[in-house]
């Protein structure tokens, strides 16, 4: 009986069928469900790294020293994993080492519309696409296999639409795989100069070797159909293109690089017109222009966004679909009852510049607590603040802070403080400590005292390690608005580097039921509705409090100079 | 069975568990079929949409607009936002309890005024019935009862789907949910 499967969950179940002993990642939409699926299955030992670069090397160590291992990450994560990656390409493996990348064209929850297969060439490692989830747990089994006949670790990418879509799924038994000896050897495992140059040579050969082998892997598939256009498509991208283009014959790519050039000169010379129909890059497209064949593919879907149906088929002179009406966005609110409102509504009263981070707390960005002037990438806003005050002074120092979560200051932000200290920098941290990564569904970290299996763990103490960085540190509620308030302005005036740990959990980690805030008498100011908590309503006649969003944090009754919220939680 | 359903709501009303169910409910029924759902930012209050197509040979798991068979909406906004899914003669199935986004709540818009007309709509107080069966949450469930009445599917089946997929404790209540929404469904004339 075939089960429905989302495509995270699919390579999950996948990688225990291959036999799988070790998975390593750090979340990121949308590639989290793959290592939360893994954690299901008690063969796999999984973990939740601090960041990506520590889980590639985690994964790398264990299939050096013999197991089959995996890392799962977003797009953006492989920039900080990128550095034991270009390596362990040189090196190869023992164990098979797949690491699989999620891609977020159209940016659904990222920063940027970065292309993987851009990095995979970068680093000479080969990439498999799935198409759908049971290619998914099929494919993944075969890139652990392919990892090592071929002795290099492999990037099985995803994008959105593939991780987070759910279709049939056949499965099969795990097939345990016996660990295989390790010994010890210089010449392919310490990349020192004599070595690596010996070792380039290598990668080379297995490049060359794959694309000769590419037919007999038997990852790609051509469909004949009409021969007037033949489309060169892969991942996803191939289901859109069987719909909106029906006629059309495929070749369809499993193994997206290194491309079969053979299979790719054989299927242009069947079709009257050859097509790459890709999401973001046009890098299909330029490789086969550089074997010098008559190609097109961006002119028709450009680099921006996900591609569909309708934009296929209204690319190739389709008739246009119609869109989504001008009507009020509803754009993601912070949770009602989360601490991140009261720290970013104090940071807007003391018209702070906030050099934002990665988290829930970007939408700080957003009305009515706009008060986050920038977001980069993990860690960046401790940096960040240092140049600030490089640039612009101290006074300037004494008007900004750098803001992140607990998680994203564990995975990026550590170093930046390390160097905010030996600089001799004069910036304000606040660390949104909220015990838990919050924004890509509730992740275990090394702060929360906790692991991926919801066991206790040793929980790293924040205000000790800062301090030991060298750092003056505060702990503060942020729910109690004036005393964060008074501490912040006490810090920013400090001289040194100064840490403020506003320390509340995730509103949606509070199981607590309590009694919703009350309204009597209001005059309508509006006061309360600068918090922008989405249980707080604004009508002609005063505001009302959605009981059924309200989680009685109270928040909302130091906002009202009438005393006219009243409410039971902790700030009543 | 072919169709082509839209779901949408605001996060955190339940519309990935209503999408699984669906999802799940065609493949017993030896449907081929696809979900397509959005995950991460989106759930923090801002609209959802997951995309469940049903058929033979399902290729994209995206549905195309102006060809859906159904839009089934969570809240009045999101039905409005969704509609151009549906196709000529397809059927909107919604509460038409309101949640104002932010930009109506902060004064800056007003909440649309406006009806669906010119196909099929079953539009209901789903929220009412969802508190009158126990649970506010169970909104989801109770259009799921609605939409239940257009499709060939047995009643039996629905029902063991919804036992598959949600908790427990909660199966009580949502099967009673399901029921109403279905009874309501069968008593409207769209």
């Amino acid at each position: 009986m075939k089960k429905l499967m989302l495509g995270n969950e699919a390579i999950a179940r996948g990688a225990y069928e291959a036999g799988v002993r070790v998975v390593s990642s750090y979340p990121g939409t949308p590639s989290t469900e793959i290592t939360e699926f893994s954690a299901t299955y008690p063969e796999m030992n999984c973990e939740w790294a601090p960041n990506e670069k520590v889980a590639v090397e985690t994964a790398f160590g264990a299939s050096m020293c013999g197991v089959r291992a995996m890392s799962c990450m977003k797009h953006v994560g492989l920039n900080v994993a990128a550095d034991p990656l270009y390596t362990a390409a040189y090196t190869g493996v023992n164990g098979g080492l797949v690491l699989c990348v999620a891609d977020d064209p159209f940016m659904h929850s990222s920063q940027n519309e970065q292309d993987t297969r851009f990095i995979a060439r970068a680093a000479h490692v080969p990439v498999i696409e799935p198409a759908d989830s049971q290619e998914c747990k099929d494919f993944i089994k075969r890139a652990f296999e392919l990892s090592e006949q071929y002795d290099t670790p492999i990037i099985f990418r995803l994008t959105t639409r593939l991780a987070h879509q759910r279709s049939p799924v056949e499965t099969a038994e795990r097939e345990e795989q016996p660990l295989k000896p390790y010994e010890k050897d210089v010449m392919k495992h310490v990349m020192m100069p004599g070595m690596a140059r010996k070792r380039h040579v290598y990668v080379e050969q297995r490049e060359a070797q794959m694309e000769a082998d590419a037919a007999k892997i038997g990852l790609n598939r051509v469909e004949m159909h009409d021969t007037k256009l033949g489309v060169v498509c892969a991942g996803v991208v191939y289901q859109f293109v069987r719909e909106a283009l029906p006629d059309a014959s495929i070749l369809k790519l499993g193994l997206s690089y290194p491309i079969d050039r053979a299979a790719i000169r054989d299927f242009a010379a069947r079709v009257d017109k050859l097509v790459v129909i890709e999401e973001l890059e046009g890098i299909i497209e330029q490789e086969i222009a550089a074997m010098g064949i008559a190609v097109e593919g961006k002119r028709y879907t450009g680099r921006q966004g996900e591609l569909s149906v309708q934009r296929i088929r209204e690319a190739f002179g389709g008739e246009k679909a119609p869109t989504e009406p001008a009507l009020p966005a509803r754009p993601p609110v912070l949770c009602p009852g989360c601490p991140h409102r009261a720290t970013f509504h104090v940071l807007k009263k003391l018209k702070l510049h906030v050099f934002g981070d990665i988290g829930c707390y970007t939408l700080c960005a957003l009305p009515p607590v706009d008060s986050l002037e920038s977001a980069l990438c993990m860690g960046a806003s401790v940096g960040m603040a240092v140049g600030a005050e490089k640039a612009r002074g101290r006074e300037f120092a004494r008007q900004s802070v750098a803001v992140l979560g607990d998680s994203t200051f564990i995975h990026s932000g550590i170093t930046g403080l390390v160097n905010a200290v030996y600089d001799r920098s004069n910036i304000t941290v606040v660390i949104l400590d909220n015990r838990i990564t919050g924004m890509t569904g509730h992740q275990q970290n090394p702060a929360t005292g906790f692991d991926i299996y919801n066991q206790p763990a040793p929980q790293l103490n924040l205000e000790k390690l800062c301090e030991t960085i060298g750092a003056h540190v505060v702990v503060e509620n942020p729910m109690d608005m004036p005393a964060l308030e008074k501490a912040l302005k006490e810090e920013l005036n400090r001289d040194g580097v100064s840490v403020v740990i506003a320390r509340y959990p995730c509103a949606l980690l509070d199981k607590r039921r309590r009694p919703a805030a009350r309204v009597t008498g209001c005059r309508n100011c509006g006061a309360c509705m600068r918090l922008g908590c989405p249980a707080i309503e604004r009508y002609a006649d005063g505001v009302r409090i959605n009981t059924a969003l309200c989680n009685g944090c109270g928040l909302c009754v130091g906002m009202c100079g009438f005393g006219a919220i009243s409410c039971g939680g902790d700030q009543a | 069975m072919k169709k082509d359903i839209i779901i949408v709501g605001v996060g955190g009303q339940g519309i990935l568990l209503t999408s699984k169910i669906l999802g799940y409910l065609a493949l017993q029924q030896g449907d081929d079929v696809k979900v397509s759902e959005v995950h991460g930012m989106s759930q923090r209050g801002g609209s959802v949409i997951t995309h469940v197509r049903i058929g033979e040979n399902v290729a994209s798991p995206l549905v195309t607009p102006g060809e859906a068979d159904m839009v089934i909406a969570f809240e009045w906004l999101e039905a409005l936002r969704a509609e151009f899914y549906l196709k000529k003669d397809g059927a909107m199935i919604a509460n038409t309890r309101r949640m104002l986004p932010m930009p109506v709540i902060m004064g800056k818009m007003a909440y649309p005024e406006q009806e669906i007309t010119g196909r099929p709509v079953y539009a209901l107080d789903a929220q009412r019935i969802a508190e009158e069966c126990g649970s506010v949450r169970a909104v989801n469930i109770v259009l799921l009862g609605v939409m239940s009445t257009l499709t060939d599917w047995p009643q039996e089946a629905y029902e063991a789907a919804i036992a598959a997929n949600v908790k427990p404790a909660t199966l009580e209540t949502n099967l009673k949910a399901f029921r109403a929404g279905r009874a309501a469904g069968e008593g409207m004339n769209a």
